[in-house]
């Protein structure tokens, strides 16, 4: 009995290992080959990646696909804390029974492809041009929307978390308005949420490429695809530390998470 | 600190078409502490809310000290509540959850924060957060958090019924003597009889969006206004009788009643097991069916014929009840209310 345990037991031990292997080396392997690839001048181009000025004089379009991106990560994800947070709050205190419309709208742009969506933006970017100019930024408007299936959901978990209804009935009890309520009561409750959100919404934009090429807007992923056809080195380079970039953020994401669980 | 009158003007809500408040009316005199009494869905807490802004009516109005505040919004309506949910804000300590009102009033939150954590005894915990006290303690908080701003109003809507039987009443007796303290009119919502008989000066037992009975503890208890009242606030006794002028016949003793009716005169009336007695008689009625021993006191279940009594007795005499003994059934002529018959 105990032997059979213990064969199963180490049965499951290989099962795991494997798996972990073979994960990691078709996640790895790829990683490797391009850190290899980038290094073959003798470190030359990640010298030139992170010598900023040089790197814009070099390769403009690459510099200004990098800001624009970041531009355009920082603006999406504030519109999106701006029009979700409120709104989430709200429909939680005062039109609960909204909420299966308001999540079903919210998680609408998972189910349409990027393509598809262009094809519907196109004509309102018709009018976005008109208004606010072709530049790179108003791709943010297009990428609020893109995020907030993801958004929504870790916004909604945060406030699953604390009992919105009565802490905003006990502060309203005590004399705050609905302002306060959001902002001191509600806000500092759902932190975690919040920045899972903002998180998530920057390592979406920064991968984002269906939509800004198709609209003929550029940011990172459209300047790093370009670049390909010139500067394979740099190209790849640049991918990578999008990518490392983009751990970084999911990890700090989950160490966020962590500590709110262990200071409860 | 003096309290201020408070009056609910025939006010009524439904929801979804099925009435919670239907044409409430209600005078708390100034630094009284009423109990809205009644089962779930009577109303009680759909009542505090409105009183508290939290709840729209329908109709009716809400008067505080004389000033129409009906549509005044919660957040100016100067009264502190505490929930039945924990509702301390989960990010701050004890000392800055009391602290949240008064900085809201912009006053000097310090001293008279702690001088409330004081008040009901948790001062040694001021920075603990929430999640680090107990049920009690938290509850301890939101009441020092709702006497902070010094209300017009305390509204307390079952801030008990979390908590585990020792510490609900310690807390209970806290609550009335602060209250006794501070002189705040108060509203206490409860479902739990003997909570609402021990702490209020006067208790309203509700029932279907109205008020059945407004009365002192003793009254409520003594002379039940209904049938409802007797039979929700203490446990009664269904037995039959006849009605007999101002009295009725039940089990061969002529009981007075709480208040004349009309009808009958087959009737039922409602009888407290403790105005019961079970006496051990060779040539009695009744044969003891079963008994309960419940500490202090006991129960005792007899069968006169078709007609099963509960009797409160005490524990010298439930060693003499056996079960089969037979026993003669002594009633109290204390008045008695009758299920079903309308007031004449």
């Amino acid at each position: 009995m105990a032997g059979l345990r213990a064969r199963r037991a180490r049965r499951q031990a290989v099962f795991r290992w494997t798996t972990l292997a073979v994960a990691g080396v078709a996640f790895l392997l790829p990683l490797g080959a391009m850190l290899e690839f980038t290094l073959r001048d003798g470190g030359g181009t990640w010298a030139l990646l992170i010598d900023w000025p040089q790197l814009s004089e070099t390769y403009p379009d690459l510099a200004e696909g990098i800001v624009a991106s970041f531009g355009q990560a920082v603006l999406t994800a504030l519109l999106m804390l701006v029009l979700l947070v409120p709104t989430a709050i709200w429909v939680r205190l005062r039109l609960p029974g909204l909420r299966p419309l308001v999540e079903f709208i919210c998680l609408l742009p998972l189910t349409i492809p990027a393509i598809v969506l262009v094809v519907g933006l196109a004509p309102v970017y018709a009018w976005v041009n008109y208004f606010l100019g072709s530049s790179s930024l108003t791709l943010t408007f297009a990428y609020t929307i893109l995020v907030l299936p993801y958004a929504y959901r870790a916004i909604d978990a945060g406030l699953s978390a604390i009992d919105v209804r009565t802490l905003a009935e006990a502060a309203r009890g005590l004399g705050a308005g609905w302002f306060t309520v959001m902002a001191r009561v509600v806000l500092p409750n759902i932190r975690s949420a919040v920045l899972s959100a903002a998180f998530l919404t920057v390592a979406l934009v920064l991968g984002e490429y269906t939509i800004a090429s198709l609209l003929n807007r550029t940011n990172l992923q459209v300047a790093i695809y370009l670049l390909g056809k010139s500067s394979a080195t740099m190209s790849v380079a640049v991918s990578l530390a999008a990518l490392l970039l983009a751990f970084v953020l999911l990890l700090l994401l989950s160490l966020v998470g962590d500590r709110r669980k262990a200071s409860r | 600190m003096n309290g201020v009158a408070v009056h609910l003007d025939e006010l009524r809500r439904s929801f979804g078409g099925v009435p919670a408040l239907d044409g409430l009316s209600l005078e708390i005199q100034p630094g009284e502490l009423i109990a809205l009494l009644g089962p779930s869905g009577c109303g009680k807490t759909t009542a505090l809310r409105i009183l508290a802004g939290l709840e729209d009516t329908d109709s009716g109005r809400v008067l505080v000290g004389g000033t129409d505040i009906t549509d005044r919004p919660a957040n100016r309506r100067d009264m502190g509540m505490v929930f039945q949910a924990y509702s301390l804000f989960p990010h701050l300590t004890a000392l800055q959850n009391v602290q949240f009102g008064l900085k809201l009033r912009r006053r000097a939150a310090g001293d008279r924060a702690a001088a409330m954590l004081a008040l009901v005894g948790i001062d040694a915990y001021a920075d603990r957060y929430p999640h680090q006290l107990s049920g009690g303690q938290q509850q301890r908080v939101a009441l020092a958090r709702a006497l902070a701003i010094e209300p017009q109003v305390l509204l307390l809507d079952e801030p008990l019924s979390a908590l585990d039987a020792k510490v609900r009443v310690q807390l209970r007796d806290e609550i009335r003597r602060i209250q006794t303290e501070v002189g705040t009119t108060t509203v206490f919502v409860t479902h739990d009889q003997e909570e609402a008989l021990a702490i209020a000066d006067r208790v309203g037992v509700m029932r279907a969006g109205r008020l059945e009975q407004l009365a002192a503890p003793t009254e409520v208890y003594l002379r039940p206004a209904s049938a409802f009242v007797a039979d929700f606030v203490g446990l009664s006794n269904r037995l039959p009788g006849r009605l007999d002028g101002d009295a009725v016949s039940v089990l061969g003793t002529r009981l007075p009643l709480v208040q004349a009716a009309a009808g009958g005169p087959e009737v039922t009336a409602l009888v407290r097991p403790e105005s019961v007695d079970v006496v051990p008689d060779a040539d009695g009625t009744g044969r003891v069916l079963s008994t309960t021993f419940l500490g202090p006191t006991s129960r005792v279940t007899v069968a006169v014929g078709e007609t099963l009594v509960v009797a409160q007795v005490t524990g010298e005499r439930l060693a003499e009840l056996a079960t089969d003994t037979r026993v003669r059934v002594d009633l109290r002529p204390v008045p008695v209310a009758l299920e079903g018959v309308s007031a004449s």
